[in-house]
């Protein structure tokens, strides 16, 4: 049946786009042939097929940003890098890095909604974060360039870097991001719209 | 149709489907509810404007709800606004902005419906019909004038007219600007006014490569303007233009700076209170004006061919023509003196003026939001919708974003935020019942039908992928990123056959 064909689609990817597993066992569908996790749906493919190409594009992660880490899949312990970003509602989210990898990159291979406009050029200042204090002093000076475009970063602190600026390193393993909250409170504030 | 409410369908028998009764309170982490098919429980949105602020609302939306649709109407045949129009053509890295904006474009739940006029093709009372929830964001079009005698003189013209000419606006490719003269005079010291300096100064070898228009890179090559002055009505802790701009007008090749020490006189002592970036901006600024120049940049600034400068305390009070030939010749300038300091400071005429010979006049001054449709409510003071956190006043249903939210200011960053902002209120109405989109909703059929009626073929985002396949192709024939296409009927032509 087309709907619950849709059913199977939509929870494969909920699963894929967010890390909550789902309740099972309230859906009327649990345990039946239309539960996307059951092994017995693999056969029923052909109204599955007009909903894989609608849903194709939901398979990657929304915002689509390519990961420009070259990662491998290498889990030399030399080369691992544990960071945590602390995203915007202030949830933790640990991830398991490798040395070389760029904040930004990483962010977006790991669906944590850091923007990044101009594509690590700085050229913007949308992969503003905010690097925990003890790691804040091991990453190198900042260019000119970086400053400026900081310099136009809302909610600016002490301790504020562009992420597609920070390669990690073994150094900094334990290193927090947290993203700036640009809340509602953004212009009430007291804030100035920046200049144009 | 999400399927507790389908199955709910044959156990109870056909009727209207309500999702909210019958899936129950809304539970956004249930998987299990399929929105997108079955146009009862999808939410269908409407942008109007595919510039930022538009682009960035719909993919927040988009990244936000599983089950939102989203039209995004532009009146070009091109997307993007400003970032394609108002981005100056050496800043490229700027406009890596699109990449994302193409994949939110070609989103399966996105459609991009370009040709089309909202407020003349079709009507904001049309969409709020055929949408749950309208989102304008249109953007500022217009300009603020400066309101003064001789500002019709040929010779004269808005910052976004001439940005607009060299960027392939297509209302802008008449402009034919005189670039006869030796000096220009820019009023306004934003970052439209530094790009439109950088542009009048830079190297042809420097512009020839980029996506500047070919007749607007013939036209400067002919240039014969050698100096440019930023005329602002404050003072230097006042100026809004960002760091970045400034630094490349320093380092611009061929060019040297000619500040005048005056204007910044007691500037440095009040910097050790002031904000890192506005620190930052002005010692760049009093280093460029006071400090002597090492050999290597003396000898630079002996071979410069070309200055530009800030000055400061000056608002313009008219421009005078050359009797015989009705020319731009000169402006009157009236000299201020500030009251107050920081960002409140406030220019007070002193009564003297003074006259600067110039032959070319560019007002820099702020771009204006227009309204679009008579029912909406419109600031005409601030020239933006009124709104609360992008809900437009006595507006149910309809949103706004970018500056026609906020008023023109701020860099992408800036519009970003805000967008994100409107689409977080937009979130909030639908999860408290506050926006109702429990009703069946036609979206893009409706709309799509209404305008073959009458006679407008919309542009889909397929079809300027063509657009920009020729303009790629003719960009690479001679060294540029893109060749733009410069009036409307080239695009469609492209976009439709």
């Amino acid at each position: 049946m087309a709907a619950s064909a849709a059913v199977r689609t939509s929870v494969g990817l909920t699963l894929k786009l967010s890390r909550i597993i789902p309740d099972c066992s309230s859906c009327p569908l649990y345990g039946s042939k239309s539960c996307v996790r059951s092994a017995t749906n693999s056969q029923r493919r052909s109204s599955q097929d007009t909903f894989r190409i609608i849903y194709r594009h939901l398979q990657t992660s929304i915002g689509l940003y390519h990961s420009d880490d070259g990662s491998s899949n290498t889990e030399d312990p030399d080369d691992v890098v544990n960071v945590v970003y602390v995203d915007r509602t202030g949830q933790r989210i640990p991830v398991q890095a490798k040395v070389g990898d760029n904040v930004m990159y990483l962010a977006h291979k790991h669906g944590i909604d850091l923007e990044g406009a101009c594509e690590a050029s700085l050229a913007c200042s949308t992969c503003h974060v905010y690097v925990s204090d003890a790691h804040f002093d091991k990453l190198p000076e900042p260019d000119e360039r970086e400053d400026d475009m900081l310099d136009m970063a809302a909610m600016l602190q002490e301790n504020s870097r562009l992420g597609c600026q920070i390669i990690l390193t073994r150094e900094l393993d334990g290193m927090e991001l947290t993203l700036p909250k640009v809340t509602r409170n953004f212009y009430v504030d007291g804030h100035v719209p920046k200049p144009h | 149709m999400c399927f507790q409410s389908y199955f709910g369908h044959l156990l109870w028998g056909p009727h209207k489907i309500r999702s909210r009764a019958v899936c129950g309170p809304r539970a956004p982490s249930c998987p299990w509810l399929v929105y997108t098919l079955f146009s009862s429980c999808s939410p269908k949105v409407c942008v109007v404007g595919s510039g930022p602020g538009g682009f960035y609302t719909a993919q927040h939306l988009i990244k936000a709800r599983p089950d939102v649709e989203l039209d995004i109407y532009e009146r070009l045949p091109v997307p993007f606004g400003l970032v394609r129009f108002g981005v100056a053509p050496d800043h490229p890295e700027v406009k890596n902005v699109i990449n994302t904006f193409t994949q939110t474009a070609k989103h399966s739940r996105c459609n991009f419906y370009g040709n089309v006029n909202v407020g003349r093709d079709v009507t904001i009372n049309e969409l709020k019909e055929a949408y749950h929830a309208v989102v304008l964001s249109y953007g500022a079009e217009g300009n603020r004038t400066m309101g003064v005698p001789g500002e019709d003189l040929a010779g004269v013209y808005a910052a976004k007219d001439f940005v607009g000419w060299y960027n392939g606006l297509p209302n802008c490719r008449e402009l034919n600007p005189d670039l006869s003269c030796e000096t220009a005079v820019i009023l306004g010291q934003g970052n439209v006014a530094l790009d439109v300096a950088r542009i009048l100064l830079a190297p042809i070898s420097m512009l020839k490569s980029t996506d500047i228009t070919q007749p607007a890179l013939e036209a400067l090559a002919q240039s014969q303007v050698r100096r440019v002055l930023i005329v602002g009505r404050r003072g230097p802790l006042q100026i809004a233009c960002t760091i970045k701009e400034i630094r490349e007008m320093v380092n611009l090749p061929g060019t040297k700076p000619e500040m005048l020490p005056a204007d910044f006189e007691g500037i440095s002592e009040v910097l050790k209170d002031v904000p890192r970036p506005r620190k930052r901006l002005t010692e760049l600024m009093l280093k460029t004006a006071l400090e002597t120049p090492g050999e290597k940049e003396l000898e630079r600034r002996k071979s410069a061919s070309r200055s530009w400068g800030f000055r400061f305390f000056r608002s313009p009070v008219e421009v005078l023509a050359e009797p015989r030939t009705n020319k731009t010749s000169a402006i009157r300038l009236a000299v201020n003196r500030l009251e107050g300091s920081g960002a409140d400071a406030q220019a007070v005429l002193t009564g003297e003026v003074e006259d600067v010979t110039c032959g070319l006049v560019i007002s820099s001054i702020g771009y204006r939001s227009l309204l679009i449709d008579p029912g909406l409510p419109f600031d005409s003071r601030k020239a933006i919708i009124p709104n609360s956190m992008g809900r437009i006043q006595h507006t149910p249903g309809v949103y706004c974003s970018g500056w026609v939210k906020t008023g023109p200011t701020g860099v992408i960053a800036t519009t970003m935020n805000n967008s994100f902002d409107t689409a977080r209120s937009m979130m909030e109405d639908m999860d408290s019942g506050a926006l109702d989109v429990s009703a069946v909703k036609s979206g893009s059929q409706s709309i799509t039908a209404l305008l073959r009626g009458r006679g407008v073929k919309p542009v889909t985002f397929a079809d300027w992928e063509k657009i920009d396949s020729v303009e790629t192709k003719k960009g690479e024939a001679e060294g540029k990123p893109r060749e733009k296409l410069l009036s409307v009927e080239e695009m469609l032509q492209v976009a439709q056959t």
